[in-house]
Order: structure tokens, then C-alpha cells, then sequence
């Protein structure tokens, strides 16, 4: 830990691939506590602890389905059992279900909603307590460049995304008087899982937009968080950070 | 726990936990008019007394706390 710094016990939902497992490989290896949390993926969750451990680092895995109340509720009590409440949330966990909007099912519409935007809500709630006993907090939200500005295909998974917007920037005005922080990171094209199926022709047309001429690395992404995470962005709330490369300017 | 010891110990944690003045704590006294603790106060005096209590306050039933003596009487309720 740096001089300065304190270890707190930080949750990263949907921790087990992506930049999920970025950025809990980076918060442990600043020395936080971290709990990985997945929805179904076990075995890739266990090489995110056992990558953590062997590392030097701290960490447990939870399965829970983030946009289910009493599997949220159930976690943070096991959170609160093992390490103590978590003063960082990093709120990650997130998915895709493109298409156009007049094709597109209330069903892909509600599921990008519950997980992406409901979690954001139940995981906050959860963490509120812990954070306002200790008068200290950081909640750091996944957003996406798609939330800022828009994307062909992506009409759910924007709104989703634009809702965690709004939602950071009212909570940050709440519960800033108490040191707790709210702030959203908006990648834009990152290599990951979510990204890989897109088609050679989308990719090469993407790179083009970005002023990087590359897709970022979820390593990029997870930087800004074990910043933001830190007693040296303490004077930062509200904000909404783009990590982009220069795409949506 | 009769009701003087819950309110005595309420008190306690509304001195420790808000640093309020003792003197101003009375059952009538009105957490945001006269205390000047914000919405948010009300919220963390009612996870102390939780703690302190180890009672349990659903949303519902905090939404209608305003006074201390209301605060009292219902951790008193809790208790019984």
C-alpha cells in the first residue's frame, strides 16, 4: 500500500473476465481487498483469486446475479462477514443485446435494463450503508462512450448505460457531504469478450473513428478506477470519465 | 428496556454519532427544524440506533421519524 493509502475492501461486479478482471487485478495489486463477483462464469472467477493470490494480493469470489435484490442483498452480507462492508464499488457488471430498435424484443430491452442499470441501483443501495458509517466511499460505475453519445444497434444497452449517468451524478450530489464520491468511466472500443464477435469491417471502420488508431486494453480502463479508488481523487465526484482514445469527442 | 433508558441511550447516540447538543434533545424536539440535522442525518441516526439496538428499521417505518420522541417510541416498540 502507498504511503498515505489505507487497504479498504473493494467489489468489482462481473469481475471474471474483461475489464471486470482488470480492474480487480489492479485494485489488489494496490493492496485493496477485493471481492470478485460473477454471474455464472466460476471457474473463471477462481483464476481471477488464485492470479490475485499468487500475486501477493487479497481476495474471495461471490456468484450473484447483480440484478436480483435478495442475491445482492445475500452477497453484501457475505462481504460484511468476511472482510467488512466495501468502501470501493465498482460497478462493472454489464451486457449486450444489439439490434435495431424495430426488431429489437421488450424482452432484450428489460434483460440490458435489469442487469446493466438495475445493478448499478441495488449494488449502490447495498454499499450506502458501509460507506456512510465510515463516512467514506468511492462508487465507480461502468458507463460506455454508446451512453454518451449514442450507437447504431445499441439503443438498450445506451439507455442503459446513459441511466448510469444520471443516476452517478445524482447519488454523488446526495452523499458527498459524508467523503463518498460517485463517478462513471465511459469506455469506448476495449478488447474484450463483449467486442471480439464484432465483424472485421465494424473493427476497421471503429479504428478509423478513434483519434489512437486502436482499441483500448481493459488495463486502460482499470487504471482510471484504481485512481479514482484512491485518497488522490478525493476532490473528484459527479464526473464521467471517458476512456476512449479519442473516439467521441 | 423501559422507555427513559431507550431515550437516555438515544440520546447518548445522537451526541456521539451527530455531535448534537444534549441540552437541545427533547422528545418534541424536531430532527430538521430544530436539531438541523439534514434528510440524510435522519437516515444515519436511524443505522445507529439499529446498531446500538440491534433492531432492525424497514424504509417504510423510517420515513415517518421526524421527531426524537417518535425515534424513541419506536425503538421502544422494537423492544418489547
Amino acid at each position: 500500500m502507498n504511503e498515505g493509502s489505507e487497504s479498504r475492501v473493494a467489489l468489482v461486479t462481473g469481475a471474471s473476465r474483461g475489464i471486470g478482471r482488470a480492474m480487480a487485478l489492479t485494485l489488489a495489486a494496490i493492496g485493496h481487498r477485493v471481492v470478485v463477483n460473477y454471474a455464472a462464469n466460476s471457474e473463471a472467477a477462481a483464476e481471477v483469486v488464485s492470479t490475485i493470490e499468487e500475486r501477493g494480493g487479497v481476495a474471495i469470489s461471490i456468484k450473484a446475479d447483480v440484478a436480483d435484490e435478495s442475491a445482492v442483498s445475500a452477497m453484501f452480507n457475505t462481504i460484511g462477514e468476511s472482510f467488512g462492508p466495501p468502501l470501493i464499488l465498482v460497478n462493472n457488471a454489464g451486457i449486450a443485446k444489439d439490434d435495431l430498435l424495430v426488431r429489437m424484443s421488450v424482452e432484450a430491452f428489460d434483460r440490458v435494463i435489469d442487469t446493466n442499470l438495475r445493478s448499478v441501483f441495488l449494488c449502490t443501495k447495498a454499499a450506502m450503508r458501509g460507506m456512510l458509517r465510515a463516512r467514506w466511499g468511492r462508487i465507480i460505475s461502468v458507463a460506455s462512450v454508446a451512453g454518451i453519445v449514442g450507437n447504431p444497434g445499441q439503443a438498450n444497452y445506451a439507455a442503459s448505460k446513459a441511466g448510469i449517468i444520471g443516476f452517478s451524478k445524482s447519488v454523488s450530489k446526495e452523499v458527498g457531504s459524508r467523503g463518498i464520491t460517485a463517478n462513471v468511466v465511459a469506455p469506448g472500443f476495449i478488447e474484450t469478450d463483449m467486442t471480439g464477435d464484432l465483424s472485421e469491417g465494424v473493427k476497421t471502420s471503429a479504428r478509423g473513428s478513434i483519434s489512437l488508431g486502436r482499441f483500448g486494453q481493459p488495463e486502460d480502463v482499470a487504471g482510471v478506477v484504481g485512481f479514482l479508488a484512491s485518497e488522490a481523487a478525493s476532490y473528484i465526484t459527479g464526473q464521467v470519465i471517458s476512456v476512449d482514445g479519442g473516439l467521441a469527442l | 428496556m423501559d422507555r427513559s433508558e431507550v431515550s437516555e441511550r438515544l440520546t447518548g447516540v445522537l451526541v456521539s454519532e451527530l455531535g448534537l447538543d444534549a441540552d437541545k434533545i427533547k422528545d418534541d424536539a424536531h430532527f430538521e427544524e430544530d436539531l438541523d440535522v439534514d434528510s440524510l442525518g435522519v437516515v444515519e441516526l436511524l443505522m445507529a440506533l439499529e446498531d446500538e439496538f440491534d433492531v432492525k428499521i424497514p424504509d417504510e417505518e423510517a420515513e415517518s421519524i421526524v421527531t426524537v420522541g417518535q425515534a424513541v417510541d419506536l425503538v421502544h416498540q422494537k423492544l418489547s
